[in-house]
């Protein structure tokens, strides 16, 4: 049986140790607002009735983005009202 | 079907295929087309749990072929006459639709799905962060009318946080700008490593500072990159940072100087 994924423990072990040079890069949740969308995900209550894909399409238009993707459609089951 | 649709931006959807090796749960309501006893639908229910083969359903996106499925978990929370109500834990890519179509099989009464929500996507789950479209609206509106970043940063997360079922590697700052372009990743590049780790197992490359540089498939054990002071411990997959965040302390390979200068 495979362990559900989100019950897996891990430990961290530490190799080697070094300083990160602040002049490069960036901590994810500092990140400026333009970057911070670009490199962001939304946790989002798909609600019912339109699909997947016009969801993710609305998304993009209310975030004026170029490119957003989902994980795995959530169909719309037969017979539900579709806007 | 309503429920957690995690929705990434721009660049963050390098991680999506990630966030599909980290399994789903959902509740449901399946309709029986007879009644059936309590325990024999547990009974039935029980055996649907550990490896499945499930067609994917007539209306399907992927190819109509047999395939495996692991059920993590399968609870029976409520029956009401003709509905059963249950929780399920399972791989990416199950069809909840088919299991109540087979549970139904299995049962002789026939059965079909009423109502699906999802609750879970990996570690995105029914929390404080999960946001409706009209929360998305205002919080946009607040940024381009009144130049406020606050809503938007509470809405959205660093793609980061969709990574953290996958086992890490904390890289040197001196390793990241070869990752990013497209090296495997040498044992000298190592700090930090996770347990767990195996050859063959998917895990994403981090900088000190916890942004994500790459998925990455190991070629090593834990144990071993522990042990060992040379050798590729993993393969590069997915670039996810862009090239020249981090500075250029690599070179070119000799063999590939020499052809240059021919």
């Amino acid at each position: 049986m495979r362990p559900i994924p989100w019950e897996v423990k891990r430990e961290l072990l530490i190799k080697a140790e070094e300083e990160t040079n602040p002049d490069y890069g960036c901590i994810p949740d500092e990140r400026p607002i333009k970057d911070y969308i670009k490199y962001g995900v939304i946790n989002l209550d798909k609600p019912a009735g339109p699909s997947s894909h016009e969801v993710v399409a609305w998304v993009k238009r209310i975030l004026n983005l170029q490119r957003a993707g989902h994980s795995g459609t959530l169909e719309a089951v037969a017979g539900e009202t579709r806007l | 079907m309503t429920g957690i649709l995690p929705v990434a931006l721009e660049e963050a959807t390098k991680i999506v295929q990630a966030l599909l090796l980290m399994g789903k749960e959902y509740i449901c309501i399946m309709q029986l087309h007879n009644p059936i006893s309590e325990n024999i639908l547990k009974d039935v229910i029980n055996e649907f749990i550990g490896e499945i083969y499930q067609r994917p359903p007539l209306r399907a996106s992927v190819k109509r072929q047999v395939r495996i499925r692991i059920i993590y978990y399968l609870n029976l929370l409520e029956v009401q006459s003709n509905l059963a109500l249950f929780q399920v834990g399972c791989q990416s890519g199950t069809y909840i639709r088919k299991l109540c179509y087979d549970i139904g099989e299995a049962l002789g009464c026939g059965a079909h799905m009423k109502e699906l929500r999802r609750t879970r996507v990996g570690p995105f789950i029914e929390d404080q962060t999960l946001t409706n479209l009209y929360d998305l609206v205002y919080a946009q509106a607040a940024f381009t009318e009144e130049g406020s970043e606050t809503k938007l940063r509470q809405i959205i997360q660093p793609m980061e946080n969709g990574l953290t079922l996958l086992p890490k590697v904390y890289i040197r700052d001196s390793a990241v700008d070869a990752i990013c372009h497209g090296a495997h990743l040498a044992i000298p590049g190592i700090l930090k490593v996770e347990t767990g780790i195996k050859p063959n197992t998917i895990l994403t490359l981090f900088t000190q500072k916890g942004e994500a540089v790459a998925l990455a498939k190991a070629t090593m054990s834990t144990e071993n990159i522990m042990k060992q002071d040379h050798g590729i411990a993993a393969k590069t997959l997915r670039v996810i940072m862009p090239i020249n965040t981090y500075p250029k302390m690599w070179r070119a390979s000799k063999t590939r100087l020499t052809k240059k200068q021919i």
